[in-house]
């Protein structure tokens, strides 16, 4: 009894880990397109990171960490950080 | 002043302090230090001297003077090389007859005289019996 | 089902084999049918896994005793829940306890990053692959929890006395549980090494299980210290003990990676120590499995000589050396052009805070395995006791609890030197009051190190205070409403940074607690006779008398006492410490059945009174030298009646077993009667509860980092700022 319900086991699993080797070309490029770019990805994530910094940088200005001036400087130099990622975005989504 | 000197004179301090923490700690772990013996290792060592006594509680050896704690500790390989020890302080729960013990303390007069709350028994452990039984296996310890 | 369980095992090998390969073939040839392949294979290791420890766990629940591992660690009289728990008392159930948690947090990773980093995540597939296939292999062919006994026991050896507590039930899940959520980033970084890829990409991808396993490491290293507390005869929570400093050491180096890998989501720096400290971080948590597993160092804790010990080793040495060789030659890689640009800065608090960390583990690995060096040197095993610990660990703590409170304060890139006093200055007053205050009026004034924390922590907690002050103010002046609300609104927008300052001020809080109830304890050992009384730090202990218990269901016999707690001139507290002996069914030194009882294992149960000034603490063991005759007596009694009788004679055995437990209300009644002297440890620990109270605060401003902010919200701030942005880019 318990040798059949190995055998299950064993002819379950062989069937479930080769799904994906047994796939057709259809189905191959469907699921490429449903993957993330990593450039595009690490670009996005950069990008997320900015506008948290921008956000943090006025909140730290706000409580006084930061005086005006020390403020301003930052928040120009993260905007224009901001901007290059941007338009590095958008050379990395027109090229793919 | 120039922002690279800057980072190397950061640099520099804190290999310094680095340097300098690791020496420390080398000296006075080895000064701080008591050395691990058995039983047969320190019967005729000078008085005064500090260890750490390990191997086992002679049976029936056991006796509680007061708040003393009279006993003989064994070589774990030779039990007739034993050596009194006079212990006060907590004594751990499995502390019991031929227990694998670890006391620290100061030879006197041919005893152990053993620090207070030094005393470490050892859980007595299956898995030790289990690999002594099978030659073939490897064992990493003393 | 056991030999279904055994193939389950085997076949949860031959599953992590074939992810293995699958994994490269698809890394190396980009090829994703296999990465999908491998990533099922994953899954089916994790469903295999579960089946085996299904088995085993019902194995225990039935107590079926051809089980080895059940003889070896359960009894028919193990209570319930303890018959569950047990599993990961042994060797082998240990094993499969860590291999079943990486498959199942080795599937989450894969399945939450099964459309993203399709360059990280066959490489990490295959390492988590490798460490699964490494512990299946470990216990199929060392320590295999289906291994049979044959002829079947009457009864299984039972639980280590010890061990029948909840704090200890848990305890060894929470810490293996931390030790493998890090081999998640550690699996993704070995891929960023090997792929290049060496941006925030793998930290993105697995930051919250580094949280988790910080989070779990944590709680499992404070419930170990509580149970310590609670239950063992010793009254201390920490020892410095090889084992506890093998679960610490991974905890510190994981609290860095934590904060570092922050800089480099930000600002790309600190790449290198980011690789560094999880390659390390994960090494140590093998490290602290080997630790506990191996008997390599005197410990009370050490599970004695393994034969597990070995392998483990190899491992560890293999994920050091290559991790370091992979760092080194990608070092150009990793190293960042950015620059901390001011001392006064963030960046520039958490690289020393790196050193802090880092430097604290160092030391306190050089300490546990100093018995191993100094053999090397000298030939002598010389051990290093706590002073030596308490020496080093100390100073650095102050300079820890120092910087929780001033990371927070400085900004990111820099803050200018005006901006900074500006900033210090209120918590810099408090800590000097505080100071002041403690030196005058209190007894602190003799121990500088508690001082210089009282009042480095005091700046902390006024430091956050101000945080939080702060940013409420500022939400209110932008969107009004009530102080609560704008409190709760700042946990809302910006979890990650308000959890970690709530984690901060319960460190700040815990650290304290430490200081005081360590330098400021009263401990003394007293040996009374029922109604003596004596002095401890302020209080007036008295045994007024003794008790005794016998739990047939536990097998047990207690002994104990009343003592009765004064404090000027009025009742205090009344405390019941005992001493339980259990029933030996394994002790080899033969003796008899009632001395038995005596010679084998005893656990304390300890008496305390909590309050949140402190605790009034006590332990007891009487002294049985007085029983001594009738113990013998009973014995050699029982030994003539049982020569007279055929082994075989059920009826006779049983009267036996009767007349034992005869014997034992005997001596029970003896002891009430005639009470002997009784040692006590009595302590005295101001301020021990907070550090419960601190872990806990700790604990929840974890989780409060770890919760996923809705996803709404973050596409609500994206798109503000997207919005503002665009308007520089010239976009409508």
């Amino acid at each position: 009894m318990e040798i059949v319900l190995a055998l299950v086991i064993v002819a379950a699993i062989a069937w479930f880990v080769t799904v994906p080797l047994r796939r057709s070309e259809d189905e191959a490029s469907a699921v490429a397109s449903r993957t993330e770019d990593p450039a595009i990805a690490a670009l996005e994530a950069r990008k997320e990171a900015k506008y948290r910094e921008i956000r943090d940088a006025e909140l730290d200005r706000e409580q006084g960490k930061l005086s005006q001036a020390d403020w301003s400087r930052q928040d120009a130099e993260l905007r224009r950080e901001a901007v290059a990622i941007l338009k590095e975005l958008d050379r990395a989504r027109g090229a793919g | 002043m120039d922002p690279a000197l800057k980072r190397k004179i950061r640099l520099i301090v804190a290999l310094s302090a680095a340097v300098l923490l690791a020496v420390a700690l080398i000296y006075t772990s080895f000064s701080a230090s008591t050395e691990a013996k058995e039983p047969s290792q320190i019967m005729n060592a000078p008085n005064g001297g500090s260890y750490q006594l390990t191997g086992i509680v002679v049976p029936g050896s056991i006796h509680h003077r007061g708040s003393q704690l009279d006993f003989r500790v064994a070589d774990r390989d030779d039990s007739s090389a034993s050596i009194p020890v006079r212990y006060s302080g907590e004594v751990p729960d499995p502390f019991a007859d031929g227990r694998e013990v670890v006391v620290s303390g100061k030879v006197e007069n041919g005893s152990f005289v053993g620090q207070r709350d030094s005393l470490i028994t050892k859980c007595p452990s299956k898995y030790q019996t289990q690999a002594q039984q099978d030659p073939e296996h490897v064992i990493i310890s003393r | 089902m056991i030999t279904l369980g055994a193939a389950c095992l085997f076949l949860a090998l031959v599953v992590a084999l074939y992810g293995i390969a699958a994994a490269l073939l698809g890394a190396t040839r980009h090829n994703r049918r296999f990465t999908d392949s491998a990533r099922r294979a994953v899954y089916a290791f994790a469903a295999l896994l579960t089946l085996c420890v299904i088995v085993v766990e019902a194995a225990f629940a039935r107590t079926d005793l051809s089980l080895k591992v059940v003889a070896d660690h359960s009894s028919t009289t193990t209570p319930g829940f303890y018959k569950l728990t047990a599993m990961w008392s042994s060797q082998e159930g240990s094993l499969l306890l860590w291999g079943w948690v990486l498959s199942l947090t080795s599937s989450a990773v894969l399945f939450a990053t099964r459309n993203k980093h399709r360059e990280l995540a066959p490489w990490a597939t295959a390492v988590l692959m490798g460490l699964g296939a490494f512990f299946t292999g470990l216990m199929l062919f060392d320590a295999n929890p289906f291994a049979r006994l044959s002829p079947v026991p009457p009864e299984g050896v039972g639980l280590e006395p010890l061990l029948r507590h909840p704090a200890m039930a848990i305890h060894p899940p929470m810490l293996y549980s931390g030790y493998v959520f890090f081999s998640i980033p550690f699996a993704f970084a070995i891929g960023a090494l090997i792929t290049r890829r060496l941006d925030a990409s793998w930290i993105r991808a697995t930051r919250r299980f580094a949280l988790i396993a910080w989070l779990l490491l944590g709680i499992g290293i404070l419930l170990g210290a509580r149970w310590s507390y609670s239950e063992l005869g010793w009254g201390g929570y920490w020892g410095w003990d090889p084992v506890e400093n093998a679960s610490l050491m991974p905890w510190l180096a994981g609290t860095a990676f934590l904060h570092s890998i922050m800089v480099q989501e930000r600002r790309g720096m600190l790449r290198v120590w980011n690789v560094s400290l999880i390659c390390g971080t994960f090494a140590l948590a093998l490290l602290g499995t080997f630790l506990v597993r191996s008997g390599i160092l005197q410990s009370i804790h050490a599970f004695g000589a393994s034969t597990v010990g070995g392998p483990l080793l190899g491992l560890i040495a293999a994920v050091v050396v290559g991790s370091a060789l992979l760092i080194v030659s990608r070092l150009d890689d990793l190293r960042s052009t950015k620059r901390i640009e001011s001392l006064l800065s963030r960046e520039s608090v958490f690289l020393i805070n790196n050193l802090l960390l880092v430097g604290l583990a160092a030391v306190i690995f050089w300490g546990t395995f100093f018995p191993l060096i100094s053999e090397l040197f000298t030939g002598n095993k010389a051990s290093l006791a706590a002073p030596w610990f308490d020496h080093y660990a100390t100073p650095l703590a102050i300079l820890l609890v120092l910087f929780t409170g001033i990371g927070p304060l400085l900004a990111w890139r820099r803050v200018s030197l005006g901006a900074a006093k500006r900033l210090l200055a209120r918590p810099a007053l408090v800590a000097l009051v505080a100071a002041a205050g403690l030196f005058a009026f209190t007894d602190t004034r003799h121990h500088p190190l508690a001082l210089a924390m009282f009042s480095f922590a005091a700046f902390s907690l006024a430091a956050l205070v101000q945080e939080f002050a702060r940013g409420a103010a500022a939400y209110r002046s932008l969107s009004g409403g009530s102080y609560g609300h704008a409190l709760l609104a700042l946990f809302a927008r910006n979890r990650r940074r308000y959890g970690g300052y709530v984690v901060h001020a319960g460190v700040a809080v815990l650290l304290i607690a430490i200081a005081a109830s360590s330098s400021f304890q009263t401990s003394r050992d007293l040996r009374l006779r029922p109604g003596q009384s004596a002095s401890v730090g302020g209080y007036r202990v008295t045994y007024e008398k003794p008790t005794a218990q016998i739990s047939p269901a536990e097998q047990r016999l207690t002994f104990g006492s009343v003592l009765a707690v004064a404090k000027g001139g009025k009742p205090y507290a009344t405390l019941y410490p005992s001493r339980n002996y259990y029933a030996g069914a394994g002790d080899p030194t033969g003796a008899g059945p009632v001395r038995s009882f005596f010679e084998g294992q005893a656990t304390s149960e300890v008496g305390r009174k909590t309050t949140v000034g402190g605790d009034v603490w006590t332990a007891m063991q009487p002294d049985l030298s007085s029983l001594n005759p009738v113990i013998n007596g009973a014995d050699r009694r029982l030994e003539r009646i049982a020569k007279g009788v055929s082994p075989a004679d059920a009826k006779a055995r049983q009267t036996i077993g009767f007349l034992q437990g005869l014997a034992v209300r005997a001596i029970e009644k003896r002891y009430l009667a005639d009470p002997p002297p009784a040692d006590f440890r009595v302590n005295v620990n101001p301020l021990v509860t907070w550090i419960w109270v601190g872990g806990a605060i700790a604990a929840i401003g974890g989780l409060v980092a770890i919760w996923p902010a809705p996803e709404a919200r973050r596409r609500r701030v994206s798109d503000v700022y997207a919005a503002r942005l665009a308007r520089e880019l010239g976009r409508a």
